[in-house]
């Protein structure tokens, strides 16, 4: 099954297993996960459930597509790795991932 | 039906302002929805929010007739969409739906020239946005939150217990001006101008059918030009002096590369300040008052708020839903678009109807009711979605918080004693007047 873990800006972390196909936004929001809030549903429209994937990851997860780069463009915090979490499917091949939160959704 | 009336005559030619001629909008009432032909549907009606008859009107094109064309209102031929989905469809989609020339359904007089980026494509809307949203992202605002709250209180603490009052002038307005003030550093005594200003910008009638007339329009926007021309030129002054610049935006915009020329292009400088105070304004001052209302017609839920103030920033995007600040967006469709089973035609005007999306059962249980602990509150249209969407969210969130945290300490029942009073527009969904009475708690 594997996990994932979220580590808040505050430094908390937090694990959540994996249900492969489920993306990684609905992972945080079923797991409890703080800090996501995802005001558009996943349908990466409103910016709200930015993470920042562990460098290492990065290829797992690949990178973001045209409409996520514009929308996380609208974020001041975005960095190098981030991604849209509504637009992740989470696999099996995700065992470990390690996930950062930003400060603030935007 | 209401119509377009011209009602300009040679004043308008002796202006020394050139302007359009004058258009105003006469009150009629409007038919229950239900002995109107489907066809004959017009929800441009800038009386639809007074007459209170927008829910039917709404429910019936939902259910009917999503995707909806009206082809001669005094706006011109428009396409109304009505279902959550839908306009999630169109705001997303900013390849297919152009938010150029302007974003509201009229289109505008000729003299209102005025650039801002909501009404921008992609890639000019995304350099000036990115210049300017760092004033307003979360970071900022957690350090503008103990002014705020302390204007807030100011103004709370100087309100009339246990007699009538206006909560429109005394509360929503008074607050959003203190914090545009903020936000723009703007000099305090002068504050009453901003909220002035918007209402002209927003208030057209050839627009949003309002009843602003242009020489009144262009005088006061004139006026702040003088105005933010002048305070830029003191904040360029106090940087090149040394002075450390603060967090309001037009010192950020003066540090940016991409904007730090901006009063040079006087169109574009304005159009975004106009955007910004009319942003903040309205939009705020509304879901303020809203609030007050909504509790009023729901006292059951005041109980439950009181009982626990835990669930203030849930009701807060639960007031901003259930008011909906600013009814529409409109776009213009870029190329031939199917949507639910109609075919948008190139070139076609566009508008989302937020204001039936956030009641649209198919998507949000009992829309109609307010209820402060809903479920998923924060999924609403209010603030609109993809790339334009509001840039001011969180700010507007953080003041309502203050604002409903701040009133809780104070007051016990804040009880609406008169029909609220409405403004004239489809655009601007809001009051003029709410009069109350505040019970003070025992503390
Ligand atoms: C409850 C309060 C508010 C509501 C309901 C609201 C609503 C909206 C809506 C519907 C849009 C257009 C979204 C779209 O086209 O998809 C928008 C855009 C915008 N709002 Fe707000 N707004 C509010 C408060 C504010 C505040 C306080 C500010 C600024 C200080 C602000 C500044 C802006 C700006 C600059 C844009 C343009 C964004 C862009 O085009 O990229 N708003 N707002
Ligand atoms: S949930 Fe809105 S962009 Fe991901």
């Amino acid at each position: 099954m594997g996990h994932i873990t979220f580590i808040e800006h505050s430094g908390e972390q937090h694990t959540t297993p994996i249900e492969e196909g489920k993306s990684l936004m609905q992972t945080a929001i079923d797991n409890g996960i703080p800090g996501i809030d995802a005001d558009c549903g996943g349908v990466c429209a409103c910016g709200t459930c930015h993470v920042i994937v562990d460098e290492t990851w990065i290829d797992a997860v690949g990178v973001a597509n045209d409409d996520e780069i514009m929308m996380l463009d609208l974020t001041p915090e975005k960095a190098k790795t981030s991604r849209l979490s509504c637009q992740i499917k989470t696999t099996a091949a995700m065992n470990g991932m390690i996930v950062r939160l930003p400060e603030f959704q935007m | 039906m209401n119509s377009l009336t011209n009602t300009s005559d040679e004043s308008v030619a002796t202006s020394p302002i050139p302007t359009m001629p004058a258009v105003e909008f006469i009150e009629q009432p409007i038919a229950d929805v239900s002995t109107v032909a489907l066809e004959d549907i017009d929800v441009s009606n800038p009386f639809m929010f007074r007459q209170n008859k927008w829910q039917s009107y709404f429910k019936r094109l939902r259910d009917e007739c999503p995707v909806h064309y009206q082809k001669n209102s005094p706006f011109g031929p428009f396409w109304s969409i009505t279902r959550f989905e839908d306009i999630m469809f169109v705001d997303k989609n900013h390849t297919l739906f152009s938010s150029e020339p302007v974003i509201v359904i009229g289109d505008r007089p000729a003299d209102y020239m005025l650039d801002m980026f909501i009404a921008m494509d992609p890639p000019k809307h995304d350099v000036q946005r990115q210049a300017v949203q760092g004033a307003v992202a979360p970071k900022n605002l957690a350090e503008m939150e103990v002014l705020i709250r302390e204007r807030t209180v100011d103004v709370l603490n100087d309100l009339p217990v246990g007699e009538s009052f206006d909560w429109v002038e005394k509360v929503s307005v008074e607050l959003t001006t203190r914090m545009l003030a903020t936000l723009f550093d703007f000099p305090y005594e002068k504050r009453h101008k901003l909220p002035y200003w918007s209402d002209l910008a927003s208030g057209s009638p050839e627009m949003t059918g309002g009843m602003i007339q242009a020489d009144e329009r262009v005088a006061g926007i004139t006026d702040l030009m003088t105005e933010f021309s002048q305070l830029w030129h003191t904040k360029a002054a106090q940087k090149a002096a040394g002075e450390q610049g603060g967090f309001d935006l037009i010192s950020l915009m003066q540090s940016n590369e991409n904007t730090k020329n901006m009063v040079d292009t006087p169109l574009e400088f304005l159009g975004n300040l106009v955007l910004l105070i009319v942003g903040g304004n309205d939009t705020t001052r509304n879901s303020m008052t809203g609030g007050v209302d909504a509790l009023n017609e729901f006292p059951q839920e005041f109980v439950k708020l009181k009982n626990d103030p835990s669930l203030i920033p849930n009701m807060v995007s639960e007031i901003i839903r259930w008011q909906t600040p600013l009814a529409h967006m409109r776009r213009i469709a870029t190329q031939d678009v199917e949507l639910n089973g109609k075919t948008i035609k190139k070139g076609d005007k566009v508008v989302m109807w937020y204001v039936s999306g956030n009641r649209d059962e198919r998507v949000i249980d009992n829309p109609d009711q307010f209820v402060i602990d809903r479920d998923k509150a924060r999924n609403h249209l209010s603030f609109g979605f993809g790339i334009h969407r509001c840039m001011g969210n969180r700010l507007a969130e953080m003041q309502l918080r203050i604002l409903w945290e701040e009133i809780l300490q104070r007051f016990e029942n804040i009880e609406v004693i008169d029909k609220p009073k409405y403004v004239q527009s489809n655009f601007v969904k809001g009051y003029t007047e709410l009069r109350v009475k505040l019970t003070a708690k025992n503390h």
